[in-house]
């Protein structure tokens, strides 16, 4: 257990010292994460101003108060293992990495808190700049706010333990373009991204419960505003439980297969 | 005209290097529709809730997505590639061999790499547009058409000269390829009209980076929207931007030094 706590506190270091280098890659990267949500937080306050002020129980001020927290847990959940999965393969990076004596998943766990704690300055001041701009309607209660601590750090490894298990479509296929796509198509459609649960489609809302992505995003998102009766609240715990204990099933025994197909030039 | 003669060299080049890999084609197709799937879905949950968005109904926002996947595809199938790659030869002194060519160099840089697989982007375009305008019925007439046409020629016109100045800011700050990815970022935002936008926004995305020009304004077109004096005015405001561009790319030319001096 101290072997693992000492990875976990080399590879954050790391990380950080790598992420300050590539500072432009960071600024290009907090446009784009800064830029969708306020996409959707602008379409739908127009909607709902259009549709006599409210939409789904939302009105425009509730909008800009959802996409302003999607935001930050959105960027608090978000990983890119798919693209350094698809580079690692191509490289054959695998096979130094097969040798580590540790599962390679905590050391890019330990890597992803890291850029975590370089970006939360900038995304905290643009939060600030857009609360500012859009007057988001907030209804602060201590309540919702000590379950939304645990609820995120839930979505977090839900959220990083799928992203992996999808990433390791790369040892089978070297397309893994099309198979992210129709990821992050479910990620936008049934996570809370593109809409809030209560504006989507009942057919969607119906998926988005079954499936591991809302509990991700959405769950946490619709906490922090105070948006979930007690029961709810549980039922959410227990979901984003249940699916992380499956999530970490399946991953346990794809990682194991997709291993098994593993060969590099020179190994 | 050596522009076109060029362009049609390049393009027979670049099919040539891509035909060695077939299977790729389905791939893209699988990519660009997955992508357009999005697009209109997500139009699909909006307009569930509402007639209009701003002002345009959903016929012209499926118009409006073509526009969006068929400027999108031309910038991917000339504009992009030939930047990026004249921001590299810049910075690895390759431009030396460009230069000594007889052509035009800025004409050269212009269409020397042609991503072919692009083509599918521009072709979802059209036929997302021939499917809105038989929606749209008989309210887009010869003077919609052309005055579409006439937007769209000056929103090209205005995302070239865009992207020139951008990448011939190579010759002075060398590493530049971030500030291309920004652009990819800040299109996204093209795929709705850019009159829903807060004012600052909407600023940014017509004079800082130019979707509304692109994508907005030739949908408009399309629905009889844009006025005669407005299309004049963009025209005007492309024909500047193109004469900066040229000037700009003729300073930056001077000021390159190549890889042998």
């Amino acid at each position: 257990m101290r072997g693992l706590a000492d990875l976990y506190l080399q590879q954050l270091k790391t990380g950080i010292a790598s992420m300050l280098q590539y500072r432009a890659t960071l600024v290009i990267w907090l446009i784009g994460s800064v830029l969708e949500p306020l996409i959707y937080l602008v379409v739908w306050s127009t909607v709902s101003r259009s549709s006599g002020g409210a939409v789904g129980g939302y009105g425009a001020r509730d909008f800009a108060a959802y996409y302003i927290v999607l935001m930050l847990v959105n960027q608090a959940t978000h990983t890119w293992v798919m693209y350094e999965f698809d580079y690692r393969i191509r490289e054959g990076m695998f096979s130094a990495i097969l040798l580590h004596p540790v599962h390679p998943v905590h050391a890019d766990i330990a890597d992803n808190l890291s850029s975590k704690v370089v970006t939360l300055p900038f995304m905290a001041a643009a939060a600030c700049g857009l609360a500012v701009l859009f007057h988001p309607a907030f209804h602060f209660a201590w309540s919702a706010a000590a379950a939304f601590v645990p609820a995120l750090v839930l979505a977090f490894l839900l959220r990083f333990l799928v992203d992996w298990t999808v990433a390791l479509a790369a040892f089978w296929t070297t397309r893994v373009t099309a198979i992210n796509q129709i990821h992050f198509m479910a990620v936008l459609f049934f996570s809370g991204q593109i809409a809030p649960l209560a504006v989507l489609p009942r057919p969607l809302q119906v998926a988005a419960t079954v499936l591991p992505f809302r509990w991700t995003i959405g769950f946490p998102v619709e906490l922090a505003l105070g948006r979930l009766t007690p029961a709810q609240i549980l039922s959410g715990f227990g979901a984003q439980a249940g699916w992380l204990l499956a999530a970490a099933a399946i991953l346990r025994f794809a990682w194991r297969a997709s291993v098994k197909r593993y060969s590099a030039v020179g190994a | 005209m050596s522009f076109f003669r060029l362009l049609w060299l390049f393009a027979r080049v670049g099919v040539m290097g891509e035909m060695a890999y077939p299977a790729n084609f389905l791939a893209h197709v699988l990519d660009s529709m997955l992508e357009l799937g999005t697009a209109l879905a997500g139009l699909a949950v909006v307009f569930a809730h509402t007639l209009t968005l701003g002002g345009w109904r959903s016929d012209e926002l499926v118009a409006l997505v073509g526009v969006y996947f068929l400027v999108g595809g031309v910038i991917g199938l000339v504009i992009q590639p030939g930047m990026e790659q004249l921001t590299e030869s810049v910075r690895d002194g390759t431009l030396d061999f460009t230069l000594a060519k007889p052509e035009d160099a800025q004409i050269l840089v212009s269409v020397w790499r042609v991503e072919v697989w692009k083509m599918i982007d521009v072709g979802l375009g059209f036929a997302i547009l021939a499917v809105s305008l038989a929606r749209l019925g008989e309210r887009v007439g010869v003077r919609q058409a052309a005055s579409f046409a006439a937007a769209i020629l000056v929103g090209g016109v205005i995302i070239y000269s865009f992207w020139l100045i951008l990448a011939t800011t190579a010759f002075w700050l060398v590493r530049v390829e971030n500030i291309l990815v920004i652009f990819q970022s800040v299109y996204e935002a093209g795929r709705w009209p850019v009159s829903i936008y807060p004012g600052w926004l909407r600023f940014g995305l017509t004079f800082l980076v130019p979707v509304a020009f692109a994508i907005t304004v030739p949908a408009q077109a399309l629905s009889g929207r844009v006025t005669a004096p407005a299309l004049l005015g963009a025209a005007a405001f492309a024909a500047a931007l193109f004469g900066a561009a040229r000037i700009f790319w003729r300073l930056g030319i001077r000021r390159y030094s190549g890889a042998s001096s």
